[in-house]
């Protein structure tokens, strides 16, 4: 009975769930399999078609590699915010900075690169009259490689907000305690504090995957012919006017992101729960 | 949209989507039982054909006064004139309009009709491109404007299930302030246009960039049947680095971003009235055309409405305000001959010399069969 009464306020968190996690969960899970009602995997196999398995791999290289990338750089950045005192003004409006060009995303983003450095760009445009080089060359910034720079773009800010309590949980003691036994700062870091952050790396470097992985409006934006990505395909298989009745893949893209995302999601909490012993 | 939000809500938004639709649907009162209301000489509203089964207009203008809404889907202010129809409309009949989605694609409005199936939100008319509109034929109700005879046959279905509203021609509009003027496609080939030429959307996707390759194959020496040239002219366009893969919006053209855009007429001279030297070139030997459809749906809410909707486009009221759109409206030539066609209006649109192409449905499948295995190579 009690147990009920404990449960009770989390009743509104669970209706949210259930409406907005598990019934399009199961709604992607069944309509990807049953086609007009009877069982078949035929949606399902046209994933291991040309297009989707392309459009999968470019996923999987664009989010693993934005996620390194931001992970490396913002681990770098992180570092450097907690080596500065917390009163410090340049850690504060660093770090409230962070937190906005982590939600910095979207159609405003994707426009922002193209009149910076797309083909007609003000900095193209400048550069170009200034030396002759073309800064946007053959058009790099329409297709996956610009994908991965605007990625990048709000992945290192994420990583950040999200690296920081793990770099603020190395304790002051642990490095006096190091060097008192006669460790150098090579051997401080190499023995104690890398071998801490790694599993809190590793599990941030996963939020950051699925981050991109899940990014939609962004590419959307940016990226207007072909649909080199999983969320774009999607797109294009539920509105396209020139090619119809699509609409069944696009149960069958959705149901391999989210098997995608789970794979990540469980690698995830796994190595949360091994740091959490050591830095909570 | 917010690309980049937390990692949860992303991937809870990412599983919602399906459920999002359904949840609008949910939230939306159930149907009125009053909309299957018979009209005058016994016949259901939502089974009317025409004026007549009302008892007349008068008696479809009470009948849809009664209904005293209509739900629209799909239908950009700026686009064909309809922010000013709709307002001509309303005021007119006091009828409210909801206008739904308006930067939707025709693909979303059959979506909406059946995710909302039942509900009082569901879209009472469609405007729809070609492909989707005779896709789904099935899910339109007949029904003869009281102008339906004045229509061409070749643009209507001969039950009135459909009925082309207006039409345009592909263009290509240029920024005259940024590049020299374009007045042949060929021209586009040239260095001037380096990284500057945009489509109007993926042709497999978007109806108006399909048509703007089906114009570039005419130029090349393609036809209806044969729209290879037109992707292999893109290839070169490519090519030569001057393709630029930016999905064109009023704010890339406004701000320079899409110097050159490819384009239906009525679209790009919409930009002209925001961006003085924006000009818009219709290549003049081989035009291609394209006609929208507008149908009533069979499951439309406020059937008498809907239908009302129809007479309203199709009088020459309505389709001299599709005119001022810088759109063809479906009635120009009969509306040419008997002097209705606003003279003033009428001077603006495109004047043409060579045959009007407009692809057959048969022409659109094998035209997208080919796209869809040979654009992507093409400008990838």
């Amino acid at each position: 009975m009690r147990r009920v009464r404990d449960g009770l306020p989390l009743l509104p968190f669970f209706a949210v769930v259930v409406v907005f996690l598990i019934i399009p969960t199961v709604t992607v899970v069944v309509s990807s399999v049953y086609v007009d009602g009877v069982f078949s995997l035929e949606r399902v196999a046209a994933l291991f078609t040309g297009t989707a398995l392309s459009a999968l791999l470019n996923s999987v290289l664009l989010s693993a590699s934005t996620a390194l990338l931001g992970a490396l750089l913002g681990a770098v950045m992180a570092w450097l915010i907690v080596s500065s005192p917390p009163t410090s003004m340049v850690r504060r409006t660093v770090l409230s900075l962070c937190s906005v060009l982590a939600q910095f995303g979207g159609v405003a983003l994707a426009f922002a690169f193209l009149a910076t450095v797309g083909l007609n760009g003000v900095l193209t445009l400048w550069i170009q009259q200034a030396t002759g080089w073309n800064l946007a060359g053959s058009g790099w910034l329409y297709g996956l490689g610009g994908l991965i720079l605007v990625y990048t773009y709000f992945q290192i800010p994420l990583m950040v907000i999200v690296f920081i309590p793990a770099l603020e949980g190395l304790r002051e003691q642990w490095r006096e305690a190091a060097v008192s036994l006669g460790a150098s700062t090579w051997a401080y870091w190499r023995e104690v504090a890398i071998p801490l952050l790694t599993p809190a790396f590793l599990g941030s470097v996963l939020l950051l995957f699925a981050n991109a992985f899940a990014a939609y409006a962004t590419a959307a934006a940016l990226v207007s012919q072909g649909s080199p990505i999983l969320p774009l395909l999607i797109r294009a298989s539920l509105v396209s006017e020139v090619v119809l009745g699509q609409s069944g893949f696009a149960y069958a893209l959705a149901l391999e992101m989210i098997v995608v995302v789970a794979i990540v999601m469980a690698a995830y909490n796994l190595l949360v729960r091994r740091s959490a012993r050591w830095l909570a | 949209m917010s690309t980049s939000a937390p990692l949860k809500s992303r991937v809870l938004a990412c599983a919602a989507s399906a459920l999002v639709v359904a949840g609008i649907a949910a939230c939306a009162p159930p149907e009125k039982k009053d909309s299957g209301a018979q009209t005058q000489s016994g016949v259901k509203a939502a089974e009317a054909t025409s004026a007549q089964d009302f008892g007349g207009m008068d008696g479809l203008v009470k009948a849809a006064k009664s209904e005293g809404e209509l739900n629209v889907i799909a239908l950009p202010p700026d686009w064909a004139n309809y922010g000013a129809i709709i307002k001509a409309f309303s005021d007119k009949y006091g009828i409210k309009v909801t206008s739904a989605q308006p930067d939707a694609s025709s693909q979303d409005e059959i979506n909406a009709a059946n995710q909302q199936k039942g509900r009082s939100s569901a879209p009472d008319v469609f405007d729809l491109g070609q492909s989707v509109a005779l896709a789904n034929t099935a899910m339109f109700a007949p029904y003869k404007v009281a102008t339906f005879d004045s229509i061409p046959a070749a643009y209507k279905d001969p039950n009135g299930t459909w009925v082309n509203d207006y039409g345009g021609f592909m263009s290509i509009g240029f920024d005259a302030a940024k590049v020299p003027p374009v007045t042949n496609v060929n021209d586009l080939l040239k260095p001037e246009y380096k990284g500057k030429v945009a489509l109007n959307g993926d042709p497999t996707q978007a109806g108006a960039a399909f048509s703007g390759v089906v114009m570039v194959a005419l130029s090349q020496g393609g036809s209806a049947d044969d729209i290879a040239p037109g992707v292999e002219f893109f290839g070169k366009l490519k090519q030569a680095g001057n393709f630029l893969p930016v999905d064109p919006t009023p704010a890339t053209i406004e701000s320079g971003q899409t110097p050159v855009v490819i384009d239906w007429n009525y679209t790009n001279s919409s930009e002209t009235k925001k961006l003085p030297s924006w000009t818009v070139f219709v290549p003049p030997n081989n035009p291609v055309a394209g006609y929208y459809y507008q149908a009533v749906s069979k499951e439309a809410p406020h059937p008498a409405a809907a239908r009302l909707w129809e007479e309203f486009l199709y009088s020459d009221e309505g389709q001299n305000l599709y005119a001022q759109g810088g759109v063809r409206p479906v009635r120009a030539d009969a509306m040419t001959s008997d002097g209705t066609l606003n003279a003033e209006v009428a001077k603006a649109l495109p004047t043409v010399s060579g045959p009007v192409t407009v692809l057959t449905p048969q022409q659109t499948e094998a035209a997208s069969k080919y796209l869809s295995e040979h654009w992507a190579a093409a400008v990838g």
